[in-house]
């Protein structure tokens, strides 16, 4: 007689077992993170569509995927890199920090630092029990933390390129910036086979401390990208996250913003562009724990072919959070008849003395626009390309600086 | 400038035209040869601005009956852009913003793609932006608004003023502009026009669609036509022009219910 399981497991859960099983024994100054985090997942079950914050998202595809740690990369196809900008390579089975001169002001933090600021953000100390953030954790063995101290002039880009290797790769990043410290970070995801990425970034911003901090994720029909953002606000310190995701076959973008007090300035700026079959899915959650902060959202997605495109965006202002001015607003194109596209806002607010202002838009490409671009001779592909591109370009202007290398807007429509 | 020994360039022969069904030109005639400058006058709703649509291939306009030949050649099957390329121009009543397009790269693609038609050269960045910059003297226009998104914020005379920008650097053979008075004040109307005035010579033709004498003032036109009911029902010269402005267009019902009878 078999005895009947202690968690409902689908394919997804026994993906996961196979795969803590395939690890190597925890160690190094993540080991008690790991060791942690692996035993909550033996309880803890897999996202399901059952559940309404993954109602929309199928996360099918990664139980395909070989449940194995990918331990090494290669080097990643990236273009050269000007002598103003820092780059650190992630995953070659290299340290990172080899051979790089940092730029002033920033620091890497040490093992005891680490240990003891790692999960701490508000979010991760308080919401237990988030599937993309314990498989991230039960897996990475390394961090790249860095401590920012004053501005820093030249931006840092982190680059991680998961290639066609088969498997599981974590990429997590811890940074901590000091009162006034300015920070510009491009971080750069890629990948061309079989194999999950899993991102995890937690920042926490000082008091008038800047964060610009871009996400370029292009990736395979056949790849799947799990990336959680967790950033904690002081007063008075501004964010902004911007990202532009395409290419893969399932994305789940966690962006999670918190002002700790109130007081401070938060920008989201995302694009996300599906075709084929591919599903990019956005839960953002932007919360206000104190009065006078200050929200500007902007979520756009382009959806072609079969793709699907999810958007869920909270914002909470409790009672304390008065005078809270927040704006959310979500931009769809729909290009095919066969696409998908659910967009929700989802605001909680409590505090009386507040602006918050949201909006959904989903539409396709505008007939009269198009047929003006016609009526200068501009050919129907072309007129469209101008339109899709303008339409992404709002967005992809926002990135930081260095992203340019990376021709982010010819990446993005490729194929499109 | 009549000459009788012109080329014809456009030649509208019944045209029957719809829109959901409605039908809104019921048998349109008109001939317009090189070097002639037409008005198109007539009430709202008149069919005007819907030639002009149809004209430039507008999809939401079906065609039932008639046909136009531009310089000999069916014009109909051609898709707007292939029109365009060949130098047909439509100056837009009410032309579109298109946030995030490039004025400048708007420009810089169409002028190239009606060059490539005309077996010329296309103009790299530089080069275009001298040529834009010499043709933006002739609408009297600030290079600022290059740089911004097309006809985004602009006024009601810097989007007609952006129009004739686009028609002196197409070149087009058959411009036709629909109320492109429509919403200028005094002096961009001289501004305008004055442009217009220039970019006419003796191998090209405008169609003027307009309600207002004012302009026909400041462009001389060769012939008058009134439009009533889908149709022109009289063509004179500017002559005609003047005794609208004069007794309004009653006396285009009293010729159209003759019309029915017959």
């Amino acid at each position: 007689m078999v005895e009947s399981p202690i968690k409902n497991s689908s394919a997804l859960d026994d993906w996961c077992e196979r795969l803590l099983h395939s690890l190597e024994a925890p160690s190094g100054p993540m080991a008690a993170c790991q060791a942690q985090s692996r035993n909550q997942l033996e309880t803890l079950s897999a996202p399901h569509r059952r559940q309404e914050a993954w109602r929309f998202c199928d996360l099918a595809p990664i139980a395909e995927l070989e449940p194995r740690q990918i331990r090494s990369l290669g080097e990643p196809s990236a273009p050269s890199v000007s002598d103003q900008v820092t780059r650190l390579v992630l995953g070659t089975g290299q340290d990172p920090f080899a051979g790089v001169t940092l730029p002033k002001g920033l620091s890497p933090l040490s093992d005891a630092e680490l240990k003891h600021s790692l999960g701490q953000t508000f979010n991760l100390a308080t919401s237990k029990g988030q599937w993309p953030v314990a498989l991230n954790q039960a897996i990475a063995s390394q961090v790249i933390g860095l401590r920012v101290r004053g501005t820093v002039d030249n931006p840092l880009e982190l680059v991680c390129d998961a290639g066609a290797d088969r498997g599981v790769f974590a990429v997590r990043v811890l940074l901590l910036l000091e009162e006034k410290a300015k920070l510009e970070l491009l971080q750069v995801q890629l990948s061309s086979g079989a194999n999950l990425t899993s991102v995890l970034v937690e920042a926490h911003l000082q008091s008038e401390a800047k964060l610009r901090h871009g996400l370029l994720a292009f990736g395979h029909p056949q790849a799947a990208l799990l990336a959680h953002l967790d950033v904690e606000q002081e007063p008075s310190s501004d964010v902004s996250l911007v990202s532009v995701c395409q290419g893969w076959g399932v994305i789940r973008h966690e962006p999670q913003l918190i002002q700790l007090n109130g007081g401070a300035k938060s920008q989201l700026r995302a694009l996300q562009l599906v075709q084929a079959n591919q599903l990019a899915d956005t839960h953002s959650c932007v919360r206000f724990n104190g009065p006078e902060g200050t929200l500007d959202q902007l979520h756009k997605a382009v959806a072609a072919g079969h793709g699907r495109s999810v958007f869920n965006g909270v914002v909470q202002v409790p009672r304390e959070a008065q005078r809270t001015d927040a704006a959310q607003l979500s931009r769809s194109l729909l290009l095919s008849d066969r696409a998908r596209i659910d967009t929700k806002p989802e605001l909680e607010i409590v505090a009386d003395d507040v602006k918050c202002a949201h909006g959904a838009t989903v539409s396709r490409l505008q007939p009269e626009a198009l047929f003006y671009l016609q009526s200068r001779g501009i050919s129907p592909d072309q007129a469209a390309q101008l339109l899709l591109r303008a339409f992404c370009d709002e967005v992809i202007c926002m990135l930081p600086s260095t992203a340019g290398a990376w021709r982010p807007l010819a990446r993005l429509l490729d194929g499109v | 400038m009549i000459s009788l020994d012109a080329p014809v360039l456009i030649e509208i022969r019944d045209l029957c035209a719809c829109v959901d069904d409605q039908p809104i030109l019921n048998g349109v005639n008109l001939t317009i040869r090189a070097g002639e400058i037409h008005a198109l006058m007539g009430r709202n709703g008149s069919g005007k601005s819907t030639l002009s649509k149809v004209l430039a291939g507008h999809p939401a306009y079906k065609v039932t009956e008639g046909s136009v030949l531009y310089r000999g050649e069916d014009l109909l099957p051609l898709e707007p852009d292939e029109r365009s390329r060949i130098g047909l121009f439509l100056g837009f009543q009410y032309p579109v913003e298109i946030p995030g397009v490039s004025n400048l790269e708007f420009l810089r693609v169409s002028t190239n793609a009606r060059r490539l038609e005309q077996g010329l050269e296309e103009l790299d960045t530089f080069a275009f932006e001298d040529f834009v910059r010499e043709r933006l003297g002739l609408v009297q226009m600030d290079p600022a608004f290059l740089d911004r998104s097309v006809n985004e914020g602009f006024s009601g005379g810097e989007k007609k003023r952006n129009e004739i920008l686009q028609m002196a650097l197409l070149e087009p053979l058959v411009a036709i502009l629909d109320e492109t008075d429509s919403g200028l004040d005094i002096d961009a109307l001289r501004i305008v026009s004055g442009g217009v005035n220039q970019l006419a010579n003796v191998d090209n033709a405008t169609l003027l669609i307009t309600h207002y004498q004012r302009l026909l003032d400041l462009i001389k036109p060769d012939y008058v036509h009134v439009m009533a009911a889908g149709r022109i029902v009289r063509s004179g010269d500017k002559a005609l022009a003047l005794e609208l402005e004069q007794r309004g267009y009653e006396w285009v019902d009293r010729e159209l219910d003759a019309l029915e009878m017959t």
